[in-house]
């Protein structure tokens, strides 16, 4: 293992911070085989500790020789821990993303110099996976998710291909919007890098059992891919299908939510989903049913929600 | 009169309601919309639209046409100080759009769009960050350029910048309603989270202007100043490498020379200047920072290229 500081940015008030990447593999100038990137926001702890999970465990591995041949892994836990000690998703200072930054400029703003020197150490890799959380405050089924983009550098493969080596439930296909463009995994696949992210339960607590989930399916996507020897069990079958197949139920009253589904479980169409209580009257004012027979895939974990809250996304059982 | 664009129940009690104040005379002329505060740490255009709402209605007689000021688009966001749409960690100027069917943010975006579309032209008014100091500018794309900038020079602004375009720009309001056939125009000026009185009376007569040229308001407008125009000319950027304290050594607004200091970076626990930031060319410091604590690589000024010729 090589532990190296990747990037580092000056404080007036703090120690620098230091974007520290470990790689594993040996041998002469191998091959950038893979990189995994835990957190790029203040607030994803269960993305760091996904990764600080997966250096313990490529350190062990690494000294049984079970790195292939030729081949290296990077993995980048945390880019972003002056925001996480301090209790801040977005950067210290001017509350900027720098998932919002890439490729970054290198005489740009902080988070613009951090985007480039970060996407400049990492850009060369084969595979890129990246560990993500979502905007919005709720529980998933873990997931590897892909953006399609048309790139001549990228096909040979077919756009979903790869998304079942991480033996998750399931793999997603998005058609990249703007807002897109400037995140890491876009810019990572405009460069030729196939780039992944993996969802995982939950953002700023530890799952324990997501956590084990999602660096397993790492492990496993380093095997299915040549980059590790070692055997693991073999996961789920991954269904693959594209984002927008999904179907969003929305709240259309607000208040308190009182759920009568969780993650994972398979409804009906017709089924109550949830009732939305008056906050202060404490009668139910609207009741939100199922429209499609399927699995809930995403469930917003907040106790009140506003009027078209996206509150449960569920996905259609397979034909 | 004031008419409710977007509404959406908030979970206790409360509903977010985005409002405009319409200020009409013979309905048949043209529709010019004044939109401000997407940006909940942006405040310069709320004096803009308040001087201009009182201005009119006032003398209400001298428009031809209507006058559709929203001073806040995104108003949980100004009265909290939130830059972005609180509770989506989204910036709203990223999600026009929007969409009907879409979350409350997405579905208020939606709703701002089609209450704009059909006008004849729209000025969508921004300020600064809280970090950057700007002096008035009219900002527009490549594409843009040809049909907007005879209006941009109408707005008494003293720089119009034509910038690249950008794919994440795509969903942005000026974006969105200029390839809806909305001619917009974005200002940008002062700082974040303050009002600069000259900049918004400045401005003001340039929307007076643009009122007068388009032919909706016949009142007192004053004269246009004539702006730097960004295109063909360089602009330099200085960025501070060191971390500290900034102190500026220039006055905003002003030409400058090709290795001048523009200010110092001092490191707080020894005095010791440790960057002095000079400008790498002659021309107008359109761009100075704000506020004092600084990182490794952050904006301190921008400067564009002009040989000083009066
Ligand atoms: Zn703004």
């Amino acid at each position: 293992m090589v532990k190296s500081v990747i990037y580092s940015i000056k404080s007036p008030y703090r120690q620098s911070m230091d974007i520290v990447g470990y790689t594993f593999g040996d041998g002469e100038n191998p091959e950038k085989s893979c990189c995994i990137i835990g957190a790029l926001r203040g607030t994803e702890i269960q993305q760091m500790a996904i990764c600080a999970q997966l250096v313990d465990a490529l350190k062990r591995l690494e000294t049984k020789g079970c790195i292939a041949k030729n081949k290296s892994v990077t993995v980048i836990p945390c880019a972003n821990y002056y925001s996480m000690n301090i209790g801040k998703r977005l950067w210290t200072m001017d509350n900027t993303d720098i998932n919002r930054m890439f490729p970054g400029y290198d005489s740009g703003e902080t988070t613009q110099r951090i985007a480039d020197g970060l996407f400049k150490g990492i850009k060369d890799y084969v595979y890129g996976i990246q560990m993500t959380s979502f905007y919005l405050e709720g529980e998933f089924l873990p997931h590897a998710k892909i953006m399609e983009i048309e790139d001549p550098k990228v096909t040979g493969k077919g756009i979903g291909e790869n998304l079942a080596d991480f033996g998750l439930p399931y793999g997603l296909i998005r058609k990249p919007r703007p807002y897109d463009t400037a995140t890491l995994n876009y810019n990572w696949q405009i460069w030729g890098c196939r780039a992944f992210s993996l969802f995982t339960t939950y953002t700023e607590r530890i799952g324990a059992k997501s956590a084990q989930t999602a660096a397993n399916a790492v492990l496993r996507f380093l095997i299915a891919n040549g980059i590790l020897n070692h055997s693991l069990h073999k996961g789920s079958h991954t269904r693959v299908l594209n984002e927008d197949e999904i179907r969003h139920v929305h709240t259309r009253g607000a208040g308190i939510i009182k759920k009568r589904v969780s993650v994972g479980d398979e409804v009906g169409e017709g089924d109550l989903l949830c009732e939305i209580m008056h906050p202060l009257e404490g009668n139910i004012i609207d009741r939100i049913i199922s429209p499609i027979d399927g699995t809930v895939f995403f469930s917003y974990d907040k106790q009140l929600v506003m009027e078209r809250t996206d509150i449960f996304k569920i996905i259609p059982f397979g034909l | 009169m004031i008419k409710t664009v977007s509404t959406a129940a908030l979970p206790v009690t409360e509903n977010l309601i985005i409002q405009k104040n319409r200020v009409e005379n013979n309905a048949g002329g043209k529709r010019v919309c004044i939109v401000t505060g997407t940006h909940g740490d942006e405040l310069e255009g709320q004096y803009v639209c308040a001087r201009l709402a009182k201005l009119l209605s006032d003398e209400k007689r001298k428009l031809s046409g209507t006058v559709d000021i929203y001073p806040a688009l995104n108003p949980l966001g100004i009265d909290s100080i939130i830059r972005g749409f609180p509770m989506f960690n989204l910036d709203m100027n990223r999600i026009f759009p929007g969409s009907s069917s879409g979350s409350l943010a997405e579905a208020a975006a939606h709703d701002i769009i089609s209450d704009i579309e059909g006008a004849d032209m729209c000025v969508d008014i921004h300020s600064s960050n809280i970090f950057l100091r700007e002096i008035p500018q009219v900002r527009i794309s490549e594409q843009t350029e040809k049909e907007l900038l005879p209006y941009a020079l109408k707005l008494n602004a003293d720089l119009v910048w034509i910038h690249a375009a950008a794919t994440v720009l795509e969903s942005t309001l000026a974006h969105t309603l200029n390839a809806r056939g909305v001619k917009t125009l974005v200002v940008e000026m002062g700082v974040g989270m303050r009002i600069t009185s000259d900049y918004c009376e400045q401005l003001l007569t340039g929307i007076l202007n643009l009122l007068r040229e388009l032919g909706v308001w016949s009142g007192e407008a004053g004269e246009a100043r004539n702006p730097v125009i960004s295109k063909d000319r360089s602009v330099g950027f200085v960025n501070s490498d060191a971390a500290g304290i900034f102190i500026p050594k220039t006055v905003h607004g002003s030409y400058v020379k090709s290795g001048e200091v523009i200010g110092s970076v001092l490191d707080p626990l020894t005095g010791v200047v440790v960057e002095d930031a000079l400008s790498p060319c002659d021309g107008l410091l359109f761009t100075l920072r704000e506020y004092p604590v600084v990182f490794g690589g952050s904006l301190l000024a921008r400067i564009m290229g002009v040989e000083r010729d009066g």
